[in-house]
């Protein structure tokens, strides 16, 4: 007993998979997997398509149930309402008919306790957050543009403020920057370390771009498929901010040369 | 001139064109009016006889508006149910697609034993005219929503009620405007077809009679005044569509300036 609650005050966790394995079928999704995820932290999930990464995104947010085993999130197994996540995926999904400013402000009126005030406070307290953030990054101009008048890059930005304004206390990225160009994708890099810098919520970041998990991780789990499982947990300790210089210094690439060959033997075993 | 004036003025001239060139065929050929009239002959008629006509005009288009207005409330909901839920649209659909592929003549008799002659099965039979294209657009518009958009909002813990307001119906509001302005001409169809089986008032039984007393230029007459309801209910869907739903043309807009 007191041991539990040792564990708990020292480090809280925001995920806990515990023997949670997910099959669809015949097929094994992803086998038993441990899995602590500790709050405040930046989890890279690295891996080639197919490995699991995007199942264990899916069974934080609830929307997924595990076949077997147990996941904990916030403290309490996920029900089918699980509350307070943020989510973005690689397609920004911003609705084509509101402005940015009304697509960033829609989870507030969807989520509680938000959500009982919307009406009273959508044009004073809930847009200046709103303002805030789109501030933060650099979108402040564009607030009442609609989708279509932003580029590639200026609407991930969008979508990462709306996954984000609820403040919630658990992030889950899918492949966000995966369809950007490098140089607009470098530069989101940038924006989310502020963001996840200044807030510092939970984040879940699935890429396959060891680069990308090296620059915002602060650990790194590299899974492997057939069938799913994660292979490889690395903490990742370079100093922040990080810049995208630092990416061709000694340590960042022996990190990553090291994580690429992990996966390079998993490959070939299967 | 700017350029959609020009656009207005190609379609003006063509519709005049269309009626001069009908004028002096019919002129130049010698073609009897219990034929074709003329388009002066027909237009002549149409100022004489207005005023007797206006009780006709008033009564085709409310028993239109009625049908319509009945088909886009059942078509929606319809529609909403078949587009949100799977079973649900495979256990209808197959039963929807045989309704609307009796031909809608064949269900005037029926409603004409059941309600008698007059205005009401003019209202049904508009009603069965024009509920399906909104049906088949309702649904359609609502199965294009985003899955990862939906995952967002759920995670969120927002509920089906939610996602159908805030997503689904304004996603779904620019395919609902296209079936409305099939929807209504339909409507017209479906009224005047009732109309002339079993009325005894409405423009389509104007036609009926007029025609068997070979009063054929009354019977264009009623035809252009169709025509021009027609036109009007067409033009308003379009204005309030420009309205409501102008996120979806943006784009070309912005393309041809």
């Amino acid at each position: 007993m007191d041991f539990h609650l040792q564990d708990t005050t020292a480090e809280r966790n925001a995920v806990v998979l515990s023997q949670a394995s997910v099959a669809f079928g015949d097929t094994q999704a992803l086998q038993p997997t441990d899995l602590r995820i500790p709050e405040g932290e930046f989890l890279a999930l690295v891996g080639p398509s197919g490995c699991g990464k995007s199942t264990i995104l899916r069974l934080a947010s609830g929307l997924l149930k595990p076949s077997s085993g147990a996941v904990i999130v916030g403290g309490r197994e996920v029900a089918a309402k699980a509350l307070r996540i943020g989510m973005a995926f690689q397609n920004p999904t911003l609705l084509p008919w509101l402005t940015i400013e009304k697509n960033v402000m829609l989870p507030l009126k969807i989520v509680q306790p938000f959500r009982q005030k919307f009406r009273a406070k959508k044009r004073g307290e809930y847009r200046d957050r709103v303002h805030a953030l789109l501030d933060d990054v650099g979108l402040s101009k564009f607030a009442n543009h609609y989708p279509w008048q932003l580029s590639g890059g200026m609407l991930q930005r969008a979508n990462l403020c709306r996954a984000l304004i609820h403040e919630p206390s658990l992030l889950l990225l899918d492949e966000p920057f995966g369809a950007l160009d490098q140089f607009t994708r470098e530069e989101l890099w940038g924006t989310m370390q502020d963001l996840w810098q200044k807030r510092r919520p939970t984040v879940i970041l699935v890429t396959h771009d060891l680069k990308e998990a090296g620059f915002l991780g602060t650990r790194i789990c590299v899974m492997c498929a057939r069938p799913g499982r994660i292979i490889d947990d690395s903490p990742v300790d370079f100093p922040r901010p990080r810049t995208v210089a630092m990416t061709f210094e000694p340590d960042f690439v022996a990190l990553n040369q090291r994580l690429r060959e992990r996966i390079i033997a998993a490959r070939s075993e299967t | 001139m700017s350029y959609t004036f020009r656009r207005r003025l190609g379609a003006a001239a063509l519709i005049v064109a269309f009626f001069a060139l009908w004028e002096v065929l019919c002129l130049a050929l010698g073609v009897s009016d219990l034929i074709v009239p003329r388009p002066s002959q027909i237009f002549a008629t149409l100022v004489e006889r207005f005023p007797v006509l206006i009780p006709h005009i008033v009564q085709t288009l409310w028993t239109t508006m009625i049908g319509f207005g009945l088909g886009v409330v059942v078509g929606v909901a319809i529609g909403a149910l078949i587009g949100t839920s799977r079973t649900a649209y495979d256990t209808c659909y197959p039963l929807l697609i045989g309704f609307s592929s009796i031909p809608k003549v064949a269900v005037v008799p029926i409603f004409v034993l059941w309600f008698g002659a007059g205005p009401i099965p003019a209202v049904l039979t508009a009603l069965v005219m024009c509920f399906f294209p909104i049906v088949v657009n309702i649904a359609t518009g609502l199965a294009t929503t985003e899955p990862e958009l939906e995952d967002v909002l759920k995670s969120l813990g927002a509920s089906k009620l939610d996602l159908l307001l805030n997503v689904g119906l304004p996603r779904t509001m620019p395919f609902f405007f296209a079936s409305l302005k099939i929807a209504a001409t339909f409507a017209f169809v479906g009224t005047v077809l009732a109309e002339t089986v079993a009325s005894n008032k409405g423009i389509g039984n104007v036609m009926m009679s007029a025609s068997s007393n070979f009063d054929v230029p009354l019977v264009f007459a009623g035809l252009f005044i169709l025509a021009f309801l027609g036109v009007a209910l067409y033009v308003l869907f379009s204005l309030v569509e420009g309205r409501v739903v102008g996120w979806a043309n943006r784009r070309s807009d912005i393309a041809s300036t």
